[in-house]
């Protein structure tokens, strides 16, 4: 039975890894030189390291970093949620740190889509054997975009949401972003530039889209003996939880309820906290309308309440739940995979080290990971100690 | 049975007579024996009753709109955009990609039609019902 009052689990180490546009690094050596920072923070050495969870880290992923890095783990995942791995691997270091199986554990990624010009919005093979082939890749909807548009699309008819309560989101990513000194997009955003800028996928324009960046980042998930090493306070993960809805659109269950819905169900619950009683929160933003299900889904609106709930800057600097903090994929950095730089976040905020876009005294920080066709959550709950 | 994996390299042993179906030009979709639960795409057993009695039955192919998007962007090289890509709810359960020509909005009834494709079987897409009030 897990009892994480008796044995509690810590994030003691962060570090991005380079960001915007990398030249002059591989992916392994800038998660490397990540997972050096990040332990240094931990006051630890790759020579701790008995545990290793990535994802996009090629073929065998976590094989490939302990290789790279010299570690031969007794904990290894390279479970593939998309963005949401990342917080899915720190539900999984939870519960593996606190049943002794592990002792420290790396959790991380690193991508340069942008300088290899990896993106591309077609989807699937040629083989017309698989079912995206035969059942998808024929109607020519861009991958990811044109999904979130249809299920957003199905959210504006239910519910009357908006594409200005959308852009709303936009623009609060970016006054948190103009607060960040690592961001890449940081000059002043409206509403009406968002609804002014090219649609790609109807509902969803240009400046609806994350960003597509270079970048990752590595965390240091540890026990309560190893925290006492860190050089910096330590962040306590008091909640976590995961799920998946569907691999293709037409087999979502109902367009309108994310997998968010029981990610953040379990890591509220295995918490014992309420969305009131969160001070940031750090929502995967791929896309403006990913941070509105988020919300719904997580219960800090009512289902179908979301685009009302973002307007008049409710999630911008000085608005009631301060989201996006670092200026998110939208406005910050998009490596592709999005979840390890909201940890990142979440934990800098609870450290009380954001600077200029610090969330006065909090206390508890939300990381919610979205993968795939909006079809992967997880959600991490952290607290200061 | 035919050779028919040898003949038509499309699809899979699964769905072939969804394929056969819509080389008809007929909508096929598994039903289950036990429960009368419709499923697309093809399983081998009824995720609703969990019984491994499924036959294949023709669907009239109607249903509604239930999301739209207009794509802007290239995406395949014979697709010139800007067009429609829309998911359709069928009156028996099921949700399917699709085209609606002409175009048409969230919410108004279609009826399934089969385009040709050189080389692979005609694909499903939907036009535009006529009349708009439910079945029954």
């Amino acid at each position: 039975m897990l009892d994480l009052g008796r044995t509690p689990v810590y994030i003691t180490g962060v570090a991005e890894t380079a960001l915007g546009e990398v030249l002059d690094q591989t992916e392994l050596s800038m998660f490397a030189l990540a997972a050096r920072e990040a332990l240094a923070e931990a006051g630890l050495t790759t020579h701790d390291v008995d545990g290793i969870l990535v994802n996009y880290m090629g073929e065998e992923g976590s094989v490939q970093v302990g290789e790279y890095l010299n570690i031969q783990p007794r904990y290894a995942d390279s479970s593939d949620l998309g963005g949401a791995a990342f917080e899915a691997f720190v539900h999984h270091a939870l519960l593996a740190v606190a049943a002794q199986r592990c002792e420290v554990a790396l959790i991380g990624f690193a991508s340069r889509q942008r300088t290899r010009r990896l993106r591309a919005v077609g989807e699937g093979s040629a083989d017309t054997y698989s079912l995206t082939a035969q059942f998808q890749t024929p109607y020519g909807l861009p991958m990811p975009i044109g999904h979130y548009a249809m299920i957003a699309a199905r959210h504006m008819h239910q519910y009357g949401t908006t594409a200005e309560q959308l852009a709303e989101i936009a623009v609060a990513a970016r006054a948190w972003a103009a607060r960040n000194p690592r961001a890449w997009s940081r000059d002043p955003l409206t509403v009406a530039d968002v609804l002014g800028s090219r649609l790609i996928c109807d509902p969803l324009h240009k400046l609806d889209c994350c960003l597509v960046t270079d970048g990752g980042g590595v965390l240091v998930v540890t026990n309560e003996a190893r925290a006492r090493d860190a050089a910096k306070p330590p962040v306590r993960v008091i909640g976590a939880g995961e799920s998946h809805t569907h691999w293709h659109l037409a087999q979502m269950p109902d367009l309108t309820v994310s997998a968010g819905a029981v990610s953040g169900r379990e890591a509220f619950g295995m918490a014992g906290i309420l969305p009131s009683d969160v001070d940031v929160l750090e929502p995967y933003d791929s896309f403006t309308f990913t941070v509105l299900l988020a919300l719904e889904d997580l219960g800090f609106c009512a289902k179908g309440e979301g685009g009302a709930f973002v307007e008049k800057g409710r999630l911008a600097p000085g608005g009631g739940l301060p989201a996006m903090t670092s200026g998110g994929g939208l406005s910050y950095n998009h490596p592709g995979a999005l979840g390890v730089l909201l940890l990142i976040e979440a934990v800098r905020q609870l450290r009380g080290e954001a600077g200029d876009r610090q969330v006065p005294e909090a206390q508890v920080g939300v990381a919610h990971g979205v993968g795939g066709m909006l079809s992967t959550a997880a959600t991490v709950v952290l607290a200061r100690e | 049975m035919s050779d028919h994996a040898l003949e038509t390299p499309y699809g899979d042993p699964l769905s072939a007579p969804f394929w056969d179906a819509a080389r008809r030009h007929e909508l096929a979709l598994q039903r289950c024996l036990h429960c009368g639960a419709h499923q697309h795409y093809p399983r081998p057993f009824c995720l609703t009753c969990n019984s491994l009695h499924l036959e294949w039955v023709t669907s009239p192919g109607t249903g509604v709109i239930y999301s739209k998007t207009t794509v802007h962007v290239r995406v395949l090289p014979d697709l010139e955009p800007p067009y429609d890509v829309v998911l359709i709810e069928l009156d028996e359960g099921p949700r399917l990609l699709g085209h609606v020509e002409p175009a048409g909005r969230i919410g108004d009834r279609v009826i399934v039609a089969f385009r040709e494709r050189p080389g692979e079987p005609p694909l499903p897409v939907f036009r535009p019902l006529a009349d708009t009030s439910p079945p029954g």
